[in-house]
């Protein structure tokens, strides 16, 4: 087989199809989106209906490849890395079932946050579970440590998270494929309590988890994913994890480098390597991608060892991402810099489409907010969180998925009157609805404005679970009728739609106002694949 | 061979067919390649970059090294300009089209940002959206940018034009010849200039 030029994204993607996956299972956020598109846009995941559909949110995702894995057969489950916070509850909680089926987490993490509001860690989270976590560095590793999580998540019986970041996610580079295995039958557990985590039960899963430890170093140390190759100058010993080992290869050719290297690509790492390389170094310097893990665990907390280096003591920054300068730096190399940026270079933020709905929204929200104060418009996690910037300035929160409703009703709770949400079609059944029901549990004097423009927009437009339905949940959680108002935002109606959001923000119950017109990038590619098939239906005339 | 190249513009500009021609090429001539893309929050209308780096050794790093560019190739004057920071001060060749990007209200005097461009040594400025329009469709502006860094890019023309006839066959003979125009127009212009 050629060689495929794939993002990070899609070598997982494809890794997943060819390790025989029956299911995917995500919500969208970058940078892990591209891994399930190109899972629905592939031929093959079609012909072997593989199960593709976005989940509502990504504890729904991740219950839903629980239980693929319960049935028997290999499922995956992708999302960002603050995704894994929403789904903790039930990842941590894998760790302890353990898997039947093949069942592997992907987390994409975003250091330097540039699509994310934390750059947090989730090889954390793997440590925190107790379940071996692999780092690719390359796509073609990606690729291939994919079709190597379902390996051993079946031999250990146990769900394997992949751990990879932005750089690595978006990047693209040729990848070898391999043979495809087969789809798994379906079978039930050789044990049907094995995911009754009742605390009798749980606690023998919980042993089981523990003894299996040794065996998850073991591995690390065997699959060929952690490797130490001697250097002849041991005044120094690098540990480069994922991607820092690109870094450090870039600065230093692997064939070259005088120092010891221990390169690292899946946990726990083998205390083993780590001693051996330890033993044999003057001082050790630590290239982690993300938060100082095994830094911190190599120097402990009274750091009298061996110096350790790396963010901890600030030859690395500790916030942001790493790069070839910053590792540059740390090996104490000469750098040479290019030109220096000239002042006349103005930031350029992203800001709201032209022709987008939700401007049209929030230039009428101002000027109803204006007769009430400032201060008052708890938003959430979508392209209209760029509301907040120039010119609009309209929201004053943006925190995690579904804050905005939340967040309003501890502000009204407080004596804020009128108190504001506004929240996305897509966000809102991520995880709205629930605070919209304790609202109207407790006649929370709050309205909520729900931005719906039929589709997941900041992503680049995946299909919203909430499409055709956002009054009818609105009404089934128990908003009355009369307060259920639907506005469409545009230039022309602006008087109107402020006189509805004005009625709306004096009414002292629950109020949701649906701001609903089409994502203009949306409804742009319709108009398009429309005109296409017109044109080809005219030409086979 | 080995060519670090960053790709500039504005969300939606095209930087990414650039950028696929570009890689597309490269694999005609059997190299390696790694392309980082800019995906998310900051395609609304932000400030977009690829790093695409072409060699016919191994390749580490997906970012290329500050102070390590060979090129910078920009679909909009400023943008050209905010990756200055990359480029190699030694050797390194600046190519953008003249055409300004404006959506922010303190977009600079154009000729303020070309002036501050034409100090750097070794570029070369178009008139992209002409030259375009002049091949038959602004639309492959970002193509003739492409042909105007095609003397510095270490490719045959030749891989160029094979690459622009696969990714466009979708669309039809019009769309393919149009862009082989849009390349060979900003190829003359730049060897003309240099």
């Amino acid at each position: 087989m050629h060689k495929l030029l794939l993002l990070g994204d899609e070598a997982i993607a494809q890794g997943a199809i060819d390790a025989g996956i029956s299911g995917v299972y995500a919500y969208p956020g970058t940078p892990s989106t591209e891994i399930t598109e190109y899972i629905q846009a592939s031929k093959e995941a079609t012909e072997r209906k593989i199960r593709s559909s976005w989940s509502a949110n990504e504890k729904t995702a991740m219950e839903s490849a629980i239980g693929m894995s319960y049935a028997g057969k290999k499922s995956l489950v992708c999302m960002k890395h603050v995704g894994l916070n929403v789904a903790a509850d039930a990842f941590v909680n894998s760790g302890i079932t353990g898997a039947n089926g093949g069942l592997v987490i992907l987390s994409a993490d975003d250091p330097s946050m540039h699509s994310s509001q934390n750059e947090q860690d989730s090889r954390f989270y793997g440590k925190f579970t107790m379940i071996p976590t692999l780092e690719p560095s390359t796509q073609q590793e990606a690729y291939d440590m994919t079709r190597y999580a379902f390996d051993i998540s079946e031999k250990f019986e146990t769900p394997i998270l992949i751990r990879v970041t932005t750089r690595l996610a978006h990047s693209r580079a040729g990848v070898q494929r391999v043979e495809m295995k087969e789809q798994n039958e379906l079978h039930l557990p050789s044990d049907l309590k094995q995911f009754i985590l009742l605390p009798a039960i749980a606690r023998k899963r919980y042993d089981l988890l523990l003894s299996k430890q040794s065996l998850f170093e073991n591995d690390a140390a065997e699959s060929g994913f952690n490797v130490l190759k001697k250097g002849k100058d041991n005044s120094l010993g690098i540990i480069a994890c994922g991607i820092g080992y690109n870094y450090l290869t870039e600065n230093h050719p692997i064939d070259t480098i005088p120092y010891s290297v221990l390169k690292i690509g899946q946990y726990p790492v083998p205390r083993k390597l780590m001693n051996e390389l330890y033993e044999t170094c003057d001082e050790i310097l630590v290239l982690e991608e993300g938060y100082p893990i095994l830094e911190e665990l190599l120097r402990g907390m009274l750091n009298k060892g061996k110096p350790i280096h790396g963010r901890l003591d600030g030859t690395i920054p500790m916030a942001g991402e790493l790069n070839p300068k910053k590792v540059a730096l740390a090996l104490k190399l000469d750098f040479e810099d290019g030109h220096e940026t000239p002042d006349i270079v103005k930031g350029r933020p992203p800001k709201l489409c032209d022709g987008c709905s939700h401007t049209d929204t929030f230039t009428a929200l101002n000027e109803v907010v204006k007769l009430y104060g400032p201060g008052r418009v708890f938003s959430d996690i979508g392209c209209y969180t760029l509301s907040a910037l120039a010119p609009l300035e309209s929201i004053n929160s943006c925190v995690d998925m579904g804050a905005s409703i939340t967040m309003a009703i501890g502000a009204a709770d407080a004596g804020m009157f009128p108190a504001i949400a506004a929240i996305g079609d897509s966000t809102f059944t991520h995880s709205g609805m629930t605070g919209l029901l304790d609202a109207v549990n407790t006649k929370s004097p709050i309205t909520v404005i729900i931005n719906d423009n039929a589709t997941t927009g900041m992503t680049g437009g995946q299909d919203s679970s909430a499409l055709g339905k956002v009054e009818d949940i609105c009404r089934g959680v128990g908003v009355e009728e009369d307060h259920i108002r639907v506005i469409k935002p545009l230039h022309r109606f602006h008087d109107e739609n402020m006189k509805v959001l004005q009625e709306e923000l004096e009414y002292r119950g629950v109020s949701v106002v649906i701001a609903r017109r089409e994502c203009i990038q949306t409804l742009g590619r319709r108009m398009k694949i429309k005109a296409q098939l017109k044109r080809e239906s005219e030409s086979a005339n | 061979m080995k060519k670090d190249i960053i790709l500039a513009g504005v969300g939606g500009q095209g930087i990414l067919t650039i950028a696929t021609v570009i890689g597309t090429a490269a694999l005609v001539e059997g190299l390696q390649l790694k392309q980082a893309e800019v995906h998310g929050m900051s395609q609304r209308g932000g400030d977009v970059q690829s790093n695409l780096r072409i060699s016919s050794e191994h390749i580490a790093s997906d970012l290329i090294p500050e102070g390590k560019a060979d090129l910078i190739i920009s679909v909009e004057p400023m943008e050209s300009l905010r990756y200055v920071n990359i480029l190699n001060k030694k050797e390194g060749w600046i190519v953008t089209s003249m055409n300004p990007f404006v959506n922010i209200p303190n977009y600079p005097a154009i000729e303020d940002i070309l002036k501050t461009i034409w100090e750097i040594p070794r570029n070369v400025t178009i008139d992209a959206e002409k030259v375009a329009k002049e091949q038959g469709s602004i639309k492959a502006a970002n193509i003739v940018v492409l042909g105007a860094a095609s003397p510095y890019l270490g490719l045959k023309y030749e891989s160029l034009e094979t690459a622009i006839k696969q990714i466009f066959a979708k669309k039809g003979e019009d769309m393919i010849n149009l862009n082989l125009k849009a390349l060979a127009a900003g190829k003359s212009y730049a060897v003309k200039r240099t």
